[in-house]
């Protein structure tokens, strides 16, 4: 199975609430620490260099896009 | 003056001159410039062979200091197969357990105990000058048996012509001038290859910028005999990485990671070097040792390798071709590879048993192996000194992890170690006919097997093998002219602990393989006819495509 971007994770507005909390209080480099904690175990856990490839270019792709006006 | 530029460790080939200075200019099958590991190495493995090698060495004999202290087991193996292995290993430190720290605390180890079953130990240490001296050693015990090979110390290579048919090399003694003709030059002088710059040749690649301070202390110390390495070392002075290895004759290399803007004199101080040193010892030992400071430098490096290792008839190999950084021991260890590949080629090409096309796969072998070992090198600098923040938040995030979760050590860097390279699909591989074990396919180098007396690798002595499995060889008709020699092996008799069935057999009930002169593989099946094997062989020596 390839890389998944559809909706995938119920209750959305719970995890990115939780996704915020986890930084609550910290500073800026603290934060960049944690993202880069948190990046490295979910790749581990995802493995698949495939999947992990495609997830690089999907980021950088969100990026190039324009954003809506 | 010319030739005198570092203070000699050994005199092993003082100036004397030679009656061809007086002469005009002499013509030689190969020369080799630069008597270092590599020169040395390539120039013992053709005198072995028969064919007369002639070393220029700008100086008298080897350099001073430690300089290249790892050397992998597949050197040591090569070393063997030269005559020079069992001093090596004998002086040498073997070692297999490496330590990383960040701060105070061990995040992570790693034991290169290798599998039972191989004569040699993954590494030893052993500082530079051992074993250069081994290998001029084993030449000169080559030559009391007649392997016809010369040195000549203070010998200064000034110039250099290629002809169509040879190569013409200017050279300075404290004599004055003469010249010598070669049919092929094997430059081996080092990373500042002057044949290089008279050739205009470049040298491109990457420049770290980063100093790192050696302190090569004499101390009795209990610490093990391990690797230990530090990111962010927890004492005084030590800059962003630290390294403490051990020596033979009771020497420990320390290594300092020192940064880029740095005042090189200031830092080479004798007093700043002992600040340094005390503060890291103390806080291992909970006190200063005595020691001495034996040998000193700081260095910075490059990743980078020249286009073509092969220009006409001069060859270049180690330094000359292609440097790394020194995290992972693959700048001596590559050189000798380089030895190892070239020697066999040049001696059947100077014999008319090969075509001169044959030392064309010497540049495409040693290209690709250099470009592994840059990849790895490069790889191992950039987690040692980030080169931006976020890759710097990237490695602290690998290093706090790697405290926690066994996930994230092998991600930890701070060096791979050598291996030897694998000729994957290059030019001179036959065909892999035989559902066997992947370590043991095609452009590997054999790996080593106890057998019922001795191990295998001391069976593959130089020649094109046959290795012959569970299976009688096939005699060969015809193998133009270039010895072959057939081993025959039972897992029945021969295959004391099983290794050798694992290694080159998997699940095949009996095999076949071509091995090259350098121990490589070149072809294996499960059945093979002498056509198969002669055919393969003309691959290999590059008589056919």
């Amino acid at each position: 199975m390839g890389l998944n971007l559809s909706p995938n994770i119920s209750d959305p507005d719970g995890f990115y609430d939780e996704l915020l909390a986890a930084h609550d209080g910290l500073t800026d480099v603290q934060s960049d620490a944690l993202n880069a904690r948190l990046i490295l175990i979910l790749a581990n856990h995802i493995g698949d260099r495939q999947i992990l490839r495609d997830a690089l270019s999907a980021a950088k792709e969100a990026q190039a896009t324009p954003d809506p006006v | 003056m010319i030739g005198a530029s570092y203070q000699l460790a050994y005199t092993l080939y003082p100036y004397k001159k030679v009656a061809a200075q007086d002469q005009s200019a002499q013509s030689h099958p190969v020369v080799v410039v630069g008597g270092g590991p590599v020169g040395i190495a390539v120039a013992l493995d053709l005198a072995k062979r028969g064919t007369a090698v002639l070393v220029l060495d700008d100086h008298e004999g080897v350099g001073q200091g430690s300089r290249a202290i790892c050397f992998s087991k597949r050197t040591l193996e090569i070393a063997a197969r030269l005559g020079a292995g069992c001093d090596m290993v004998g002086k040498g430190v073997v070692w297999n357990v490496g330590k990383v720290f960040h701060g105070n605390d061990r995040i992570f180890q790693f034991n290169l105990l290798p599998e039972e079953g191989h004569k040699n130990p993954a590494f030893i240490n052993l500082q530079q000058p051992y074993f250069e001296k081994f290998l001029v050693d084993a030449l000169r015990k080559a030559q009391a048996e007649d392997a016809p090979a010369e040195i000549r110390g203070r010998n200064v290579v000034t110039g250099l012509a290629q002809k169509e048919d040879h190569v013409r090399l200017e050279i300075e003694t404290p004599d004055g001038p003469y010249a010598v003709l070669a049919d092929y030059v094997v430059a081996c002088d080092g990373a500042r290859s002057p044949l290089r710059e008279m050739m205009g040749l470049r040298f491109d690649g990457r420049v770290f910028e980063d100093n790192f301070l050696i302190a090569d202390v004499k101390m009795k110390a209990a610490f093990p005999t391990e690797r230990w390495f530090w990111f962010d070392p927890p004492f005084e002075g030590s800059g962003q990485s630290a390294l403490l290895h051990k020596q033979p004759d009771d020497i420990w290399r320390i290594d300092f990671q020192l940064g880029w803007d740095i005042d090189r004199a200031a830092e080479l101080d004798s007093d700043r070097i002992r600040a340094r040193v005390d503060a890291m010892l103390s806080s291992q030992a909970g006190y200063v040792p005595d020691y001495e400071l034996e040998w000193t430098s700081i260095y910075t490096f490059q990743c980078r390798r020249m286009e073509k290792f092969r220009h006409g008839r001069v060859l270049f190999a180690g330094d000359s071709a292609h440097q790394v950084s020194p995290f992972g021991a693959r700048g001596a260890n590559s050189g000798v590879q380089d030895a190892d590949n070239l020697a066999w080629k040049l001696d059947l090409v100077v014999k008319g048993l090969a075509p001169d096309t044959l030392l064309d796969s010497y540049g495409e072998e040693r290209e690709y192996a250099a470009d592994e070992n840059i990849l790895n090198s490069t790889r191992a600098t950039d987690f040692l000194t980030p080169k931006s923040r976020t890759s710097k938040v990237f490695r602290d995030a690998v290093l706090s992890l790697a405290r926690r979760y066994p996930f994230a050590r092998p991600m930890v860097n701070s060096g791979r170690l050598s291996v030897p390279c694998v000729y994957d699909g290059l030019s001179l591989g036959g065909p892999d006919s035989l559902k066997g074990p992947a370590q043991t396919r095609v452009g590997a180098p054999c790996v080593d097997a106890p057998l019922d007396c001795g191990y295998l690798l001391d069976a593959l002595t130089g020649h094109f093998a046959i290795l012959a499995i569970n299976t009688p060889p096939p005699s060969l008709g015809d193998s133009g002219g270039i010895k072959v020699v057939s081993i025959a092996l039972s897992t029945e008799t021969d295959d004391p602990t099983g290794a050798l069935a694992v290694r080159y057999l998997g699940d095949a009930k009996q095999a076949i393989y071509l091995v090259r002169p350098d121990q490589h593989i070149a072809a294996r099946w499960a059945y093979a006819t002498a056509g198969d094997i002669e055919a393969a062989m003309r691959k290999a020596c590059a008589l056919e495509t």
